[in-house]
């Protein structure tokens, strides 16, 4: 690891301000991946700004239907709330199943989301919630947040604080991970909301997390696993890596779609 | 047996220091003046150097110095070697090019180290190697044995035309083919065996240390042989004489044989270390573990069985060509051939045998020998063969092979090697009890009212260890002799210290070593010390590498125990006013038989120091040394099955029941054993199911240089294994032991890859059976 200047933010403002501060300044919220690639000297900020300690990033608030997570909570919170599971158990399951234990406990939803890395599960379940990704200077939907590989909506220097959705009637995620890292090959995420029901696809897209519109419409009308069985996922917009080739990864959509509809029931 | 003797399930002794961060590894070694190297690799797979530029590095803080391969030249140090020569079948010798421990012309594989870097600390010279400038011309890069061989292929070294290094054959080629063509039945299979990267818990590391005033060097460093380490720098590198050189391998974490071999950087930081003149500490980080730790197999082969109208096997014929990377590493030349096609007669009764053998350079880190070293490849060729034969003939694949197995021994097979015992229907009995082989049926059709496709595979495999006889190594190209080395010592108070060559990275030596004297002497383990791993203090060693430590290193302690013994009882009787011929040794007292007289051992151990009451002409002292030499290779063997289910959806396949039966010969600790096999099993299902060494066949890059992208096998990818164990005496060890550290490697990827084909209902499957594949193979049908 290159040097680099560690500071621990104790808020959003003075956060900001010392990314303003430095020409190459990097956010840390967890590191779960900054820190990895700052290990192999792939990355070398000049300057770590850690958020993961600022008390009004962090927590889980549930009212009513509504759900807010501060940007600062743990995969491993949000896997334990109560609250959360009282109303969308999904996403409970969902991070629970995020790497290990230790990636868990230091990894955070805002980090996860900013980083939008495409094989990320976050990334489905706020766009198949229909989510809102709240930052220090405005609202961002979901659908507008997540823009490609590594690539987001949020300004230089914009820093996201919470997300928000409203509970789904039903929800469910699939994921079939990659047998070495255990991210996602594809993850697929199944909420039927008040706006109706939306798919998030994360792991298989060429472009990144993207919803399937084909999948939505046959669910909207039957909303059973076989109602997916005449969709044809096309591997042109499909990864292809040593692990899995577009054609592979196209059948996992489909399969872990279908799986998904059934767990929501 | 007693509670610590043999065969009691001991717990290990070196384990509270290991699992309470107490142990003392090559980095943990902090020497005064110590200084920190880095390692500037190529990041080419094939290149020319043009240039090196080092002065702004050189000016950089910390930096002590930056030296470079014509140094090295300058400084007489030798080139890298392969200490087993083989020959081609037209008697010529192996087309071996020249290793430098730093390149100087040219780069060969992405990894291949140019300069060191010495700096007050690492991140120093981590900085300074980032900023030396080298001007490389790239040449076209080949990754694989097939497409090295082609005509335009890139050529690798001048001394290998075609990149090929020998052609060698064994067996009786005439009597094969004309055995094949009266054949009833051929099975005739191509196989493919993956490349793995060894990832030892621990990297390697070296700390290099040498003293002016003395013309002394140190060498700490993570090895599985720190004698054959101290020869081979003296003898061929030129480093220092042996009586000026130090090999001390401490606490090492895992080798998986690895381990074993000298790689440039130990070479290179005693001779850095010398020239500074600070003492030069190198540890590898994982990146470089991967790129540079002696990779496994990568072997392309295919494989011809003979059967006659009865089903008997008449004839077996391999033809395999192994990619042993860019340059030749210590055994890479023996596990192609005498470890792995003299195995090629599995379990069974063969009369004709032959195979032929290619090695070939290519642009890849080099290859050679991983837990098993041949004999895994050997074993998955024959077993898979004889799973599809089976299938091919309509016959139970375990009575296929219960109908070819070797019931006689001794039992000269075509292939060099001389069975000397075993019972392989007792291993398949065991087995296929345990797996309730006969009740498959039923829970393959259970599991497809679920959706699921259930196999079950089935592996009998045989492996050759203890390795190995010197005069018979010595036969077939070894440049070194395979013998073990052992001391006992007996402390004046009675404790015992028992000095062994044998070196333990994992396999707990300072348990089972201790246990074999707690046997013998009658004395506890608490007085019982192992020491191993430096040669200043254990005499000599072969070091532990093929299932060797029991068969042939417990075995030099059991014969410096006779002697230790032998003098005891003459002390005692002495002592006691006995005949001698009537002292036995027993629960710390040395006694007369049928009497009540006795004397305690270390009251025995006393007089021999003392000194003052021994037999007359008798030598003070009670310490006894030994060389032991095996008559034969030891030939561990059992049956393995795996039973599966495999998702059709997504090609994930889950390890249902994975039933172990082995024959280890006699037994120490059974539960160190068990350790043995569950993780030799696991490694095996690691290559069946997960790893995979893939380069960019056009840049030569390593595409699987992490964890995010080399699949290790974790907990939860594995079963629960029923293992147990029959027991044939090795004969060709005073102990019996046959040895059990790559059995479980060995016989398991063809179990595992036999159950998913049978499963998927397909044959066209390699490994790593990874989802995708078997989700492919499934839908190319």
């Amino acid at each position: 690891m290159y040097e680099t200047n560690y500071h621990r933010a104790s808020s959003v403002s003075e956060a900001a301000s010392l990314l303003a501060g430095s020409d190459e300044a990097k956010l840390l919220a967890g590191g779960q991946t900054l820190i990895p690639t700052m290990k192999q000297r792939l990355a070398a900020p000049s300057d770590v700004v850690d958020i993961r300690h600022i008390a009004e990033l962090k927590g889980i608030s549930v009212s009513g239907s509504k759900v807010t997570i501060g940007a600062a909570t743990s995969h491993a919170e949000v896997a334990q709330s109560a609250d959360i599971a009282n109303v969308c158990p999904a996403l409970c399951g969902l991070a629970a199943h995020i790497g290990d234990p230790h990636v868990r406990h230091m990894g955070t939803i805002g980090g996860s989301i900013a980083n939008n890395d495409p094989a990320a599960d976050y990334p489905a379940a706020m766009v198949a919630l229909d989510a809102t990704i709240h930052t220090n200077n405005r609202t961002i939907s979901a659908s507008d947040f997540f823009v490609g590989l590594f690539e987001t909506a949020l300004d230089e220097g914009e820093i996201v604080t919470a997300v928000s959705f409203d509970a789904p009637s039903k929800a469910a995620y699939q994921k079939f991970p990659n047998p070495a890292s255990r991210y996602a090959m594809a993850g697929v995420f199944v909420a039927q909301g008040n706006g109706g029901i939306r798919v998030g696809v994360t792991g298989a897209g060429s472009e990144g997390v993207f919803r399937s519109s084909e999948m939505e419409e046959a669910l909207a009308s039957d909303f059973s696993p076989a109602a997916l069985d005449a969709i044809a996922v096309d591997p042109a917009g499909m990864l292809a890596d040593i692990h899995g080739s577009a054609v592979y990864r196209a059948n996992l959509v489909k399969v872990m779609a279908r799986r998904a509809v059934a767990a929501a029931g | 047996m007693g509670v610590e003797g043999i065969g009691a399930r001991v717990a290990r002794k070196e384990d509270k220091r290991f699992i309470t961060g107490k142990g003392r590894y090559t980095d943990d070694m902090v020497v005064p003046g110590m200084k920190h190297a880095v390692f500037v690799r190529s990041p080419h797979a094939h290149a020319k150097i043009k240039s090196i530029d080092t002065s702004s590095a050189s000016a950089m803080p910390g930096v002590i110095g930056i030296l470079d391969g014509k140094q090295l030249t300058e400084d007489g140090i030798g080139s890298l070697i392969c200490g087993w020569a083989v020959h081609s079948k037209d008697g010529s010798p192996m087309n071996m090019g020249v290793w430098r421990p730093l390149a100087e012309d040219t780069v060969r594989y992405v990894g291949d180290a140019v300069l060191i870097v010495v700096a007050d600390t690492g991140d120093q010279a981590r900085a300074a190697a980032e900023a030396v400038v080298i001007d490389y011309e790239e040449l076209p890069a080949v990754t694989t044995a097939l497409a090295a061989m082609k005509d335009g292929a890139p050529q690798i070294h001048p001394e290998a035309d075609h990149n090929l290094i020998f052609d060698w054959e064994i067996g009786n080629g005439a009597d094969v083919d004309a055995a094949i063509a009266n054949a009833a039945h051929v099975t005739n299979l191509d196989v493919d065996n993956n490349r793995l990267v060894p990832n030892a818990m621990e990297p390697r590391a070296t700390l290099g240390v040498y003293d002016d005033s003395e013309e002394h060097y140190t060498c700490w460093t993570t090895s599985q042989n720190p004698h054959v380490a101290r020869l081979v720098m003296s003898a061929f590198y030129n480093v220092a004489p042996e009586n000026k050189l130090r090999v001390i391998a401490p606490d090492v974490g895992g080798g998986f044989g690895s381990k074993i071999y000298i790689y440039p950087e130990e070479i290179v930081c005693l001779w850095a270390s010398k020239r500074t003149g600070v003492p030069v500490k190198w540890t590898a980080d994982r990146t470089e573990a991967f790129l540079t730790d002696a990779h496994g197999r990568d072997h392309v082969s295919n494989i011809k069985i003979a059967f006659d109208a009865d089903n008997r096997i008449t004839a077996l014929k391999v033809d395999t060509i192994a990619n042993l990377g860019a340059y030749m590493s210590l055994f890479s030349s023996s596990v192609p051939t005498y470890l792995y096609a003299t195995l090629l007669s599995g379990q069974y009764n063969i009369a004709n045998v032959h195979a032929n053998v290619r090695t070939v350079y290519t642009n890849t880190t080099p290859v050679d020998a991983y837990r098993g070293a041949g004999r895994p490849e050997a074993s998955y060729l024959v077993e898979r063969a004889m799973e599809t034969a089976a299938r091919e003939l309509g016959v139970s694949p375990a009575e296929l092979r219960r109908k070819n197995f070797i019931t006689q021994f001794p039992h000269q097979t075509p292939v060099i090697m001389n069975y000397d015992g075993g019972d392989f229907g007792a291993s398949l009995d065991a087995a296929t009890k345990a797996a309730d082989y006969d009740g498959f049926p039923a829970r393959k059709a259970e599991a497809a009212g679920r959706g699921k496709l259930r196999g079950i595979g089935m592996s009998c495999y045989i492996e050759a260890c203890g390795i190995a006889p010197s005069k018979a190594v010595g036969s077939l190209g070894a440049g070194v002799g395979l013998w073990e080395s052992a001391e006992v010592r007996v402390n004046a108070v009675g404790t015992v210290e028992v000095l062994t060559g044998s070196h333990s990275h994992g396999q707990g030596h300072e348990t089972t070593f201790a246990q074999l004297v707690a046997e013998r002497l009658g004395v506890g383990m608490d007085t019982v010390s192992i020491v191993h791993g430096d040669t200043d203090k254990v005499q000599m060693g072969m070091g532990t590498y093929g299932s060797r430590s029991g068969a042939v290193g417990m075995s030099a302690v059991s014969v410096a125990l006779d002697r230790v013994e032998a003098k005891a009882k003459k002390v005692a009787a002495h002592l006691l006013e006995a005949d001698e011929s009537d002292i036995i040794i027993e629960n710390g007292e040395l006694k007369v038989a049928g009497t009540d007289k006795s004397v305690p051992w270390f009251q025995m151990a006393l007089a021999c120091y003392t000194a003052h009451n021994l037999p007359d002409g008798m030598e003070p002292g009670l310490k006894e040394s030994a060389f032991f030499d095996p008559t034969n290779f030891s030939f561990p063997a059992g049956c393995y099955i795996c039973e599966v289910e495999v998702d059709p959806e997504t090609g994930k396949t889950e390890i249902i029941q994975f039933v172990a039966a082995d024959d280890f010969g006699n037994i120490i600790n059974p539960m160190i054993v068990e350790g043995q096999v569950h993780g030799g099993v696991a490694q095996g299902i690691g290559q069946a199911m997960l790893e995979s060494c893939i380069y960019d066949p056009d840049t030569g890059q390593l595409l699987t240089a992490s964890y995010m992208d080399y699949a290790m096998p974790r907990a939860d990818d594995l079963p629960s294994f029923d293992v147990s164990t029959t027991v044939t005496p090795s004969p060709s060890n005073p102990l019996g032991i046959k040895g059990c550290g790559e059995a479980g490697a060995i016989g398991s990827p063809p179990a595992v890859i036999n159950a998913i084909t049978d499963a998927i209902g397909s044959n066209k499957l390699e490994m790593p059976a990874s989802p995708q594949a078997v989700w492919a193979a499934l839908n190319a049908k």
